[in-house]
């Protein structure tokens, strides 16, 4: 069994606001083992970065434990940031500030010895593929390199974990697989351990442990194979020529679990396909609609997480 | 334990090289902050005059002989009146203030000559009241003159009468002391470099450490193990130099180009400007506390610079002021230096005569400091 580097238990972190009070955070335990990439998943506003916040210290806990490293989030908040590395989720490194000093400044904030940075700079400035921009003042860089250097900075102090709240937010389709493949070899070479958050489905497909977070709960956990596997029965996806009544007709029919609208198309969850396919396709056709392309497809996290976002809120 | 100091040695000086290298990349604010406290001095030198002489007046003379032309010849010589426009009435007279053709009017009834035979004339002096400076040294010196003149009609007489009266009973002679030519200038200009110095210490602080929380880079810097501490006084150290470097400039300035006497020990001065930036620096803090937005650190900075001129003492005397607008002055560290900077450069005293404005700053220093530091935001929330 690894050791675990995150750990909360019923971690409630509450708002107050004019209207009332709202807990953001609604006690949630998870653990983050080492060496893991563990993706917190879920929509705008479930609390994923509230979350992150709380286990650095940066937010005040309302209840429940939360450390990291075997440090306590509000007591120790100082041993943490000396073996933590954290990307908040908008920019937040000095805009008017180089890359190259931005890195000497959190190298010297976090006290690496001279002839440790004249090594790991020049390092991290190739391993992000910002060597030749050293000069450039941060804010002057793109979205996807901003983000590079922000993971850069996050590492000057070889952390043994880092935090990255929505890295690939604003960030283009290529620098984010650029980005993710950063991760990855982080993973592999230096066995880093990494907490990140995001709204992108086919980005949790890349971690290996998955928390989902809707409403300030974690309505799930487990590795992408496991929670893919959480939804029953097996999924159908066809192009009807009319899909609010088709979605109506499907909903009502014996063996069919559930039911996803997904663009044009409809996602249907049923117990078993050879059977309940044809008899689809034929009730559709009886009431005068088309169905176009019907086939089986893997369930993926997006249709996944919406399942259990749906489930979670029937019950 | 060394190595504790050490750490946070290390930090706070990433902090400072952090600070000033922003600050030197920023060249359009740089420039402005250097030249603005100049353009101020210059503008106030230049601009302000406490006393009115000169002032432009209408004359309505109805008595035209020698005793009247011989009162306003007085009032021409005593320097505060130009007459420049004769006019029949005290209609006409009235109506040239009201046009703003002049500031001041004199009007000499009928039988002015007689009247003083008789030792009951009278003349009336119209001043502007819309000009509050103009009334008061156009007062004074219509009553001076007045009182001059007659006192010497009055020796004439006697002379005449055949008494031995050749002097006055009383002479009084006023002797001003430190600024004997009443010179505005050596009067505003100790206030004036203690007044740049506030904005600046007050206006760079608070800009620099709410930017951050504007900006949301403070959550980058909350992240790092920098103490508050010594992310604060890091910051502080680039605005105390610059505010040095702009106390020895317009002090400069003043004392050469203006020609301001500094009478006192210039090191005396620096040390106690040092002292005043720290509290400056430290009401910086505070302000940098409460407001959320840039917007509103320079909305409650003005508010400080508007109070800090009514309520100081820098132009306007706290003496008449009613007690409780006395004790809002008080709360401004301005005060205490203007008193401090008067006495180094004006009167040239040393800190025998000054030692409890300079304890009322160090515990205003000690103060707003301690209060910063503990309501300064650790968290994001």
């Amino acid at each position: 069994m690894a050791t675990t580097i995150i750990q909360t238990r019923d971690l409630v972190k509450q708002f107050k606001t004019q209207a009332g009070s709202i807990n953001a955070v609604n006690g949630v335990t998870l653990q983050v083992r080492q060496g893991e990439t563990y993706g917190l998943i879920g929509p705008d506003g479930a609390g994923k970065t509230t979350i992150t916040r709380v286990i650095l210290g940066l937010l005040k806990r309302t209840g429940g434990e939360s450390t990291i490293l075997g440090f306590d989030s509000m007591r120790e908040p100082y041993a943490i940031r000396e073996r933590v590395g954290y990307i908040a989720q908008q920019f937040a490194l000095p805009h008017d500030l180089t890359v190259l000093e931005n890195l000497h400044f959190f190298a010297k904030v976090h006290g690496v010895p001279r002839q440790d940075q004249a090594r790991r700079i020049p390092e991290l400035l190739e391993f992000a593929g910002l060597s030749r921009f050293t000069h450039l003042v941060a804010g002057r860089l793109s979205g996807g390199m901003k983000k590079k250097l922000a993971l850069a900075c996050s590492l000057i102090h070889e952390p043994q974990v880092v935090m990255l709240d929505e890295p690939t937010l604003g960030v283009d389709p290529v620098s984010r697989r650029e980005f993710w493949n950063l991760l990855g070899n982080l993973r592999v070479e230096k066995g880093l351990t990494v907490f990140v958050c995001t709204p992108y489905m086919d980005e949790a497909e890349r971690c290996n442990w998955v928390g989902l977070m809707y409403q300030g709960r974690l309505i799930a956990h487990d590795s992408p194979q496991n929670i893919k596997k959480m939804v029953p029965g097996h999924l159908l996806e066809f192009t009807p020529s009319s899909i609010t009544r088709a979605q109506e007709l499907v909903t009502a029919m014996e063996g069919v679990l559930e039911v996803q609208t997904y663009g044009l198309m409809l996602h249907v969850f049923v117990d078993d396909v050879p059977r309940r396919q044809p008899e689809i396709e034929a009730m559709l056709a009886a009431q005068g609609i088309a169905c176009q392309g019907m086939r089986q497809i893997q369930v993926r996290m997006e249709e996944a997480f919406i399942s259990l976002v749906q489930s979670q809120s029937a019950r | 334990m060394r190595n504790r100091f050490r750490d946070r040695f290390r930090r706070f000086s990433a902090v400072v090289q952090k600070e000033l290298t922003q600050l030197l990349r920023d060249r359009r604010g740089l420039a402005l902050i250097l030249t603005f406290p100049m353009i101020q001095l210059f503008l106030f030198a230049y601009a302000v005059k406490l006393t009115a002489d000169h002032l432009p007046t209408a004359v309505a003379n109805m008595s035209p002989d020698a005793q009247s032309q011989a009162f306003l010849s007085a009032l021409s010589v005593s320097g505060f009146f130009d007459l420049k426009l004769y006019v029949e009435t005290e209609a006409e007279v009235v109506r040239a203030i009201d046009e703003g053709r002049v500031r001041a009017g004199v009007i000499i009834p009928p039988d002015f000559a007689p009247s003083i035979e008789r030792g009951d004339a009278q003349a009336l002096v119209i001043l502007d009241g819309s000009d509050s400076f103009s009334v008061q040294s156009g007062y004074s010196a219509a009553t001076a003159v007045a009182q001059a003149y007659s006192l010497g009609l009055v020796v004439e007489k006697l002379n005449r009468t055949g008494s031995k009266m050749v002097t006055t009973p009383i002479q009084s002679s006023v002797r001003v002391l430190y600024n004997p030519t009443r010179d505005d200038l050596a009067f505003i200009m100790p206030g004036l470099v203690a007044m740049l110095l506030q904005v600046m210490a007050v206006n760079l602080t608070a800009q620099s450490v709410v930017r951050e929380h504007e900006m949301g880079t403070i959550e980058q810097l909350l992240i790092t193990p920098i103490r508050p501490i010594e992310l604060v006084v890091g910051k502080l150290v680039p605005n105390i130099l610059i505010a040095l470097l702009d106390l020895l400039t317009i002090t400069l300035a003043g004392v050469f180009w203006f020609g301001v006497p500094f009478k006192g020990d210039p090191w005396l001065f620096a040390w106690m400007a040092l002292l005043f930036i720290v509290s400056g620096l430290g009401l910086g803090l505070l302000i940098s506390t409460i407001a959320q937005t840039q917007n509103q650190a320079q909305q409650l900075t003005s508010m400080l610079m508007l109070l800090s001129q009514l309520l100081t003492g820098f132009i306007y005397p706290r003496g008449p002021m009613p007690p409780a607008v006395k004790a809002i002055g008080n709360l401004i560290p301005l005060t205490y230096f203007i008193r401090i900077a008067r006495g180094i450069i004006t009167k040239g005293v040393g800190i025998t005569f000054l030692w409890s404005d300079v304890v009322a700053l160090l515990v205003y220093g000690g103060l707003t400091m301690v209060l910063a530091a503990v309501t300064f935001r650790k968290r994001l929330d």
